[in-house]
C-alpha cells in the first residue's frame, strides 16, 4: 500500500447534506482504506473505509470504547470528551452485565409482540395525517412520535408525560437549536424525571421495562441507581432520534424514485427486505462519532494501528463497498444478502435493531398501504436537511396524496 | 456421554450474523459465511455461551444439557 501522509479534516468539509454518502468514502476504499483524520478536537486518528476491515473494528475487543471516556486526547466532535455510563461506551464486563439486563426485551421474540400495538399507534397517526391534509408534514405527522412513543411505552411512561419526554428527546438530539446550557439543563430535567419514575417502581412495582430493571437492581443488586437512569435515557437517545429520521430519510428515498416506489406498493411483501436495503443505502449520521482506541498495536487494512490510536468506521461506507455489494450505490430493494453493518457488529450491535426493524417495517408499509398515490408536496431539493446534527434527516417532509 | 455438559446448537437460518456471540464467546462460535457457527456441539460448561444465547437478537443459538435436555438459554 502506497503511504500516504495526507491528513484530512473530518467530518469531511462539504460533506453532502440529505442521504448521500460522502464520495470521499468510495476514494478512500480504493487508494488509502486506513487513513489519517484530524477531528475538531482531540487531534488525529484513523478512518478505515473497506467492508471487512470496518467489521474486524467493530468486531476486534481491542478496540476499546470505554477507553476513550472522559480523555481529552481521543479525537471527537464536541469540545467535552465521551461521557461513560451507557452501553456504547463500556467493554466487558461491565457492557456484558448491564446488557444482560435488557437483551431479553429487545429480542426478535418479544419484539414482534409489539408489532400490533406499533400498528395502532401508526394507524392512529395515518389517520391525522389524511383528516388534516393534504398536504402533511411527514415528520411531524409520523417519523417523531412514532419511536418516541413505542419507546415511552416500553418504558412505561405514563401517555401524560409523553409530551414533555418527547421535547426532553429532541433537545438532547439537538446540537444547533439549543445552547450547550439548554442541552445540560434538558438532559438533568430527564434525568431528574427518570430517578422519580424510578422511585415509583421502587415503591409500586410494574411490569414494563424500567419497573423489570428497578427489580434486577434491588433483587440482585447488579445494578446502580446512576446506571439505572442512564440506561434509560441510552435506550431514548439511541432509539428516538435514529428510527424518527429513518422514517423520513427513507420515505424520501423511495418518494424521490417512483418505480421503487411503485414496486413496493404492489409487492408489499418486499417491504422487510426493502427496509434492508435502505439502512444499507441511506448514510444517517455524521462522520467522527464513537471513536475507538487500540489497547495494544493492531493491524487493519495493512496499516498498523499503535496502542492508544484512535480508529473511527463509518457503516455507510463500508455498506458501499463493491466487494461485497454489486452496483452497491443503486436502490436495489430486492437485494439479497444484504449483510450491511448499520447496526453495527460484534458486542455493540445495536441493542434496537430488531425494534427499529419492526418500526420502520411498520411505518413504510403503513404509508404504501394508505397513501399509495404518495408524493412530495415540493421539489426534492426543496426538502429541508438538518446540519450540524449527530444524526441526519429532513426538517420537515411536505407531502400530498 | 458426560451429563454435565451441554450441547450448543446455532439455527443458521435465523442467524443475521450480529456478530454478538463471536464477540462475547469467541472460542464457542465463528462466523461462516457471514452466519455463526458453533465450534463444537458439545462443550464443558461455560457461562459465555449463556451469554451469547441470551444475547442473541433472534435467539438463534440453543444451549442445553447434554443429559436431561434441559434448555439453560435462551432463557423464556
Amino acid at each position: 500500500m502506497t503511504m500516504n501522509s495526507e491528513v484530512r479534516e473530518y467530518p469531511f468539509i462539504g460533506e453532502p447534506a440529505g442521504v448521500e454518502v460522502d464520495p470521499l468514502y468510495a476514494r478512500l476504499r480504493r487508494e488509502e482504506p486506513v487513513s489519517r483524520v484530524r477531528l475538531p478536537y482531540g487531534g488525529e486518528g484513523w478512518l478505515v473505509t473497506r467492508y471487512e476491515d470496518t467489521k474486524k473494528v467493530f468486531a476486534d475487543p481491542r478496540f476499546s470504547r470505554a477507553a476513550t471516556v472522559g480523555r481529552e486526547d481521543v479525537p471527537r466532535t464536541t469540545p467535552e470528551p465521551a461521557s461513560g455510563g451507557f452501553l456504547l461506551s463500556m467493554d466487558p464486563p461491565e457492557h456484558s452485565r448491564l446488557r444482560r439486563l435488557v437483551a431479553k426485551a429487545f429480542t426478535n421474540r418479544r419484539v414482534e409482540r409489539l408489532r400490533p400495538r406499533v400498528q395502532e399507534i401508526v394507524d392512529a397517526r395515518l389517520e391525522e395525517i389524511e383528516r388534516s391534509g393534504p398536504p402533511a408534514d411527514l415528520v411531524r405527522g409520523l417519523a417523531l412520535p412514532l419511536p418516541i412513543t413505542v419507546l415511552c411505552e416500553m418504558l412505561g411512561v405514563p401517555p401524560q408525560d409523553q409530551d414533555r419526554f418527547r421535547d426532553f428527546s429532541d433537545a438532547i438530539l439537538s446540537t444547533t437549536a439549543y445552547t450547550r446550557e439548554e442541552i445540560f439543563a434538558v438532559r438533568d430535567a430527564l434525568l431528574a424525571y427518570l430517578a422519580g419514575m424510578v422511585r415509583q417502581r421502587r415503591e409500586h412495582p410494574a411490569d414494563d421495562l424500567l419497573g423489570a430493571l428497578v427489580a434486577a437492581r434491588d433483587e440482585g443488586d447488579r445494578l446502580s441507581e446512576e446506571e439505572l437512569v442512564n440506561l434509560g435515557v441510552g435506550l431514548l437517545i439511541a432509539g428516538h432520534g435514529t428510527t424518527a429520521n429513518q422514517i423520513s430519510n427513507f420515505t424520501y428515498v423511495l418518494l424521490t424514485r417512483p418505480d421503487r416506489w411503485d414496486l413496493l406498493r404492489d409487492r408489499p411483501d418486499l417491504v422487510p427486505g426493502a427496509v434492508e436495503e435502505l439502512l444499507r443505502y441511506v448514510e444517517f449520521g455524521t462522520g467522527g462519532s464513537f471513536a475507538r482506541v487500540a489497547t495494544e498495536d493492531v493491524e487493519v487494512g495493512g496499516v498498523l494501528v499503535r496502542a492508544g490510536e484512535a480508529v473511527f468506521v463509518n457503516a455507510q461506507a463500508a455498506n458501499r463497498d463493491e466487494s461485497v455489494f454489486d452496483h452497491p450505490d443503486d436502490v436495489d430493494l430486492t437485494r439479497r444478502p444484504n449483510p450491511h453493518l448499520t447496526f453495527g457488529h460484534g458486542l455493540h450491535h445495536c441493542l434496537g435493531a430488531q425494534l427499529a426493524r419492526l418500526i420502520l417495517q411498520v411505518a413504510i408499509g403503513s404509508l404504501l398501504q394508505r397513501f399509495p398515490a404518495l408524493r412530495l408536496a415540493v421539489p426534492a431539493d426543496e426538502v429541508p436537511w438538518k446540519t450540524g446534527l449527530l444524526v441526519r434527516g429532513p426538517n420537515a417532509l411536505p407531502v400530498s396524496w | 456421554m458426560d451429563g454435565r455438559r451441554w450441547r450448543v446448537q446455532v439455527d443458521r437460518r435465523t442467524c443475521i450474523g450480529s456478530g454478538l456471540c463471536t464477540a462475547i464467546a469467541e472460542e464457542h462460535f465463528a462466523l461462516v459465511e457471514g452466519r455463526s457457527r458453533p465450534a463444537a456441539e458439545v462443550i464443558e460448561p461455560d457461562d459465555a455461551v449463556i451469554d451469547a444465547a441470551d444475547f442473541c437478537p433472534v435467539e438463534a443459538i440453543l444451549v442445553r444439557t447434554t443429559d436431561t435436555r434441559t434448555v439453560l438459554a435462551p432463557q423464556p
